[in-house]
């Protein structure tokens, strides 16, 4: 390998913001590699010279954070400090639309137009975006959803040497940024209005939200925090895989898969060195239930999983949170950082494990939520997934065996260390065991997060949201989000199990309940799921890549002029999505469409 | 690739393929198992030499307890293993690939196979509508991730641009660019160690691209020309093919194809040189050739100007042509 790069440089807060996360210039730099004594290394190829590449998204990130876009100088930087080939380095900068390659002003508006958005107000709050003339030094983009349905419409805002940050609740009529590039209209973060049942004595997974100060390893201490991890240690790793296997614990992410059968995988495993990710890129469409968790009770995901570590022998964890969610990364950052300091992460905790947690920001990428483009995507590559076989459990992160969880699922282990898996099996039903969380959003009263134990029918959790509003019926819910499907409400009383939800052919997905009612647009809703799809695929297979746009160009076709023939060229692109992508995206592209025209709600 | 045969892997794999009994190496692809058999199975993205990517598709099988098909030309072939290859899946699967290339993508200079496929599967690229209208030069290069314009459906939207023209030994042409990463590969980890180009922009914007999308001679390429040894559909062509091709001089019925070894060093790669009308119109390396692999550097791909240098005698009619390939790109 030979690299190359241009002669462009840094400008001094380009090499500041770069160093901050490399340290000083030169440490590894591909000068230094270069010279006689390493030529051994240079001749083994790329693995030895680009052991920091997967500092390569950190790096950009923070370049786009410090000074609001990735120069040529820039990014050649960065690829000398990494020893980074620059046309890879181009490659996955371009990949993430939280990225930009191109001059940007200081400002940047990301402002969701997605279901929920684009029914709270979002397309007339764009409108005056656009019809007003511009604001100098701002620049706002659509996004795909924000993960704050529950306080529509939202935006996510970049500022070049500033913190970032949402705003939700906006007024549709009122410009959000003023002329100097302040914030003009966003009601702020309220917890409790996040989780309507806060307070109430049987929630198990939000019994710390608003009871708990998500800020303070003290305040955690005091509600019983860590005792969980303290009888994890004491019970041993085997043991804990054990209750894990008890519990029957599910993934919460989407697929639903049985936690023991990763951790008991990794944890046999003859490699030493193993890893645990926390999956906290919650980017399905209206969901927005780990955000709560990560907002609001931040060390109960740090202590799952350093307990997770301890039962599978990992020494080093990452969590990877999507670039959206500002107010969680901080929370966790800060609880990780007190965690530290108070000897409860690190090389040898004050609990006798040793045990690390760093954390990642993706960039804006559905897809980085996949098992392996997520790997991909810490590994400093292209979030792309990978082909399995081979699972995580046997070549994940590094190529070596990786837990990868879902923060809700997660969570979950707290309370089985606690209390045995057999309790926890005990609540819900046998095939769906536990709490679960739900994320109620749309045409109701009250949306937000809500806990019931499995069992719950879609009904209840509808009422446990206020119903409908007045005047409002139901048509119709998109259950499990954009990847899930519509149901009609003669589906009111099927329990919201996996069993359940299995045997109506319809899946709970990652716990989206988004209610429709009667005056729903529903072309116009399955077009911006068509549109999101072909946005986040992340182009790899051609299934996937073409097939999205396909989709989306037959759905424009059938909301102009159905014609016969187009329903069948769905099933048909639908089918070879399906069975011939690479993963889930594919997969699932374009059940949500399919469900709506099976169930006539475009007619 | 092969791999080396140790103590834990001698017992030979037993699986069905189309329900006939088959034995493979331990670590044997179901592509190489079907080959073995004889079973035709179709690849775009997949070629011996390099590490299979795949991602084009098209050679997905059924395996029976999959839920999904999987791509024969990266799956291990395991004991038990019921296969089949030419199901109603497969061949719905094979076809709409074909279908979403032959409507996204200029297939004309792909190899000759894909045509075969393409009637042998019944895909019918036409039913998605008319091609949209190509995107200015550079277009494309620029597209932002996360968000694209207006869709009306009355065109299926394609890759088609203007021919990237910016040296004077090879032209990229990516409306005929199915994204197969074979050009990346042999660029980069399998055969170069160059890393001139790689995967840009995401979903259907994505593109094959050097840094900053700057001219390959600004950026690291060596102009070794592997990256269009491995190229599928003609994406990446010899300066000289793709002048005469403009010229409709391009005539593959009158070249003939002569083996040689390169005279620059001494490493013995072989050549073959493809002429037409006597002239030397592209150098390619035998895949199977042990030193080479089908790969060569600049010297053997691009360096055989010396051998035609015929001065003002014998001058045919594509000499003109090839001269013009040769001066600089235009601006």
């Amino acid at each position: 390998m030979d690299l190359r790069f241009t002669d462009a440089q840094p400008t001094a807060a380009e090499r500041e913001a770069v160093e901050s996360v490399l340290g000083p210039a030169g440490m590894d730099s591909h000068q230094r590699i270069r010279t006689a004594s390493n030529l051994r290394i240079f001749a083994t190829g790329m693995q030895s010279v680009s052991d920091r590449r997967h500092l390569l998204l950190p790096a950009l990130e923070t370049v786009q954070s410090e000074i609001g876009w990735v120069s040529e100088g820039a990014l050649m930087h960065i690829c000398r400090e990494l020893s980074v080939p620059p046309a890879e380095a181009w490659g996955v900068a371009t990949f993430y639309s939280l990225i930009s390659v191109d001059p940007s002003p200081p400002v940047v508006l990301h402002v969701c137009d997605d279901i929920v958005c684009r029914r709270a107000g979002a397309l007339d709050l764009m409108e005056g975006l656009e019809s007003n003339g511009r604001t100098p030094g701002v620049r706002w983009l659509p996004s795909p959803c924000l993960g704050q349905c529950d306080r529509a419409p939202a935006a996510y805002i970049q500022r070049a040497g500033e913190e970032d940050g949402v705003l939700v609740s906006m007024d549709p009529q009122t410009r959000p940024i003023g002329p100097d590039g302040g914030v003009i209209s966003s009601n702020g973060h309220h917890p409790s209005a996040a989780v309507p049942q806060a307070g109430e004595p049987h929630l198990r997974l939000l019994r710390r939200v608003g009871a708990v100060n998500p800020r303070s390893l003290d305040s955690y201490l005091e509600a019983g925090g860590y005792r969980a991890l303290e009888a994890a240690v004491e019970m041993g790793p085997a043991a804990v895989v054990a209750e894990i296997k008890a519990s029957g614990l599910r993934g919460r992410g989407g697929a639903a898969f049985p936690a023991w059968i990763k951790w008991e995988a990794v944890a046999d495993s003859p490699d030493p060195v193993r890893y645990l990710i926390c999956n906290a890129d919650e980017s399905e469409p209206g969901t927005f239930k780990d955000r709560v968790l990560m907002e609001d009770d931040p060390f109960s995901v740090i202590e799952a999983m350093t307990i997770s570590g301890h039962a599978i022998g990992a020494r080093q964890g990452y969590l990877y949170i999507r670039g959206e969610y500002p107010l969680a990364t901080r929370r966790l950052r800060s609880a990780i950082d007190q965690a530290r300091r108070a000897g409860l992460l690190g090389e040898s905790t004050r609990s006798g494990i040793s045990f690390d947690i760093d954390l990642r920001r993706g960039q804006g990428a559905y897809i980085c939520g996949e098992e392996t483009a997520l790997m991909n995507s810490i590994e400093g590559l292209r979030g792309e997934p990978r082909n399995k076989p081979p699972f995580p459990t046997v070549s994940g992160l590094f190529g070596k065996p990786t837990v990868i969880n879902n923060v809700e699922t997660l969570c979950n282990v707290l309370d089985i260390v606690t209390d045995g898996g057999a309790a926890f099996a005990s609540v819900g039903t046998p095939q769906s065991t536990g709490p679960k969380l739900f994320c109620l959003s749309g045409s109701v009263r009250r949306p937000g997060t809500y806990e019931v134990e499995f069992g719950a029918t879609l009904g209840d959790l509808i009422e446990l949201a206020g119903g409908l509003p007045e005047g409002r019926r139901l048509r119709a819910v998109l259950l499990g989000g954009a990847a899930g499907s519509f149901v009609l409400p003669d589906l009111l009383e099927m329990p919201l199990t996996f069993e359940a939800a299995s045997e109506a052919g319809v899946s709970l997905g990652s716990g989206v309940i988004m209610a429709f009612d009667q005056h729903t647009d529903f072309g116009d809703i399955l077009a911006r799921i068509a549109a999101f799809f072909r946005d986040e695929t992340c182009g790899q297979c051609v299934p996937c890549r073409v097939g999205t746009v396909r989709v989306e160009e037959a759905l424009a076709r059938i909301r102009r002029d159905p014609q016969p023939g187009d329903l069948e060229l769905i099933e048909d692109i639908d089918l070879a999505m399906r069975d011939a992508s690479i993963c889930g995206l594919g997969h699932t592209a374009a059940i949500a469409l399919r469900s709506a025209l099976e169930l006539g709600l475009l007619e | 690739m092969t791999l080396p045969e140790t103590s834990e892997t001698r017992e030979a794999v037993r699986l069905t393929i189309d329900g006939a009994p088959v034995e493979v190496r331990p670590g044997a692809t179901l592509l190489e198992a079907c080959r073995q058999m004889g079973t035709d199975v179709p690849t775009l993205c997949y070629l011996e030499t390099l590490t299979p990517v795949n991602v084009c598709r098209i050679c997905v099988v059924e395996v029976e307890r999959n839920r999904t098909l999987v791509p024969a030309c990266s799956r291990i072939a395991e004991e038990g293993m019921v296969v089949k290859t030419d199901s109603d899946r497969v061949r719905h699967s094979r076809k709409m690939i074909l279908e979403f290339l032959g409507s996204s993508v200029d297939l004309s200079a792909a190899e000759d196979e894909v045509g075969e496929w393409m009637r042998q599967y019944q895909a019918e690229p036409a039913r998605y509508g008319p091609q949209s209208e190509p995107t200015v030069a550079g277009e494309r290069d620029r597209r932002h991730p996360g968000h694209h314009g207006e869709v009306n459906g009355r065109t299926a939207e394609g890759v088609h641009q203007p021919t990237k023209v910016d040296n004077t030994l090879y032209v990229r042409d990516y409306s005929r660019c199915i994204l197969c990463y074979k050009c990346v590969e042999a660029c980069g980890i399998d055969a170069q160690g160059t890393y001139a180009i790689a995967v840009a922009g995401r979903g259907f914007d994505a593109r094959i691209s050097t840094e900053m999308d700057l001219p390959l001679g600004d950026g690291a390429c060596v102009f070794c020309g592997n990256c269009i040894g491995v190229c599928p559909t003609g994406a990446l062509m010899f300066r000289s093919e793709w002048e005469l091709r403009r010229a409709e001089l391009w005539d593959p019925d009158a070249q003939s194809v002569t083996r040689t070894v390169c005279s620059y060093c001494g490493v013995g790669c072989n050549l073959e040189l493809h002429t037409q009308d006597n002239r030397i119109v592209k150098v390619t390396s035998p895949q199977d050739h042990d030193v080479t692999s089908g790969h060569l550097c600049i010297k053997g791909r691009f360096g055989y100007d010396y051998v035609q240098n015929l001065g003002d005698v014998d001058r045919s009619s594509i000499d003109e042509v090839l001269a013009k390939a040769r001066r600089p790109a235009p601006e």
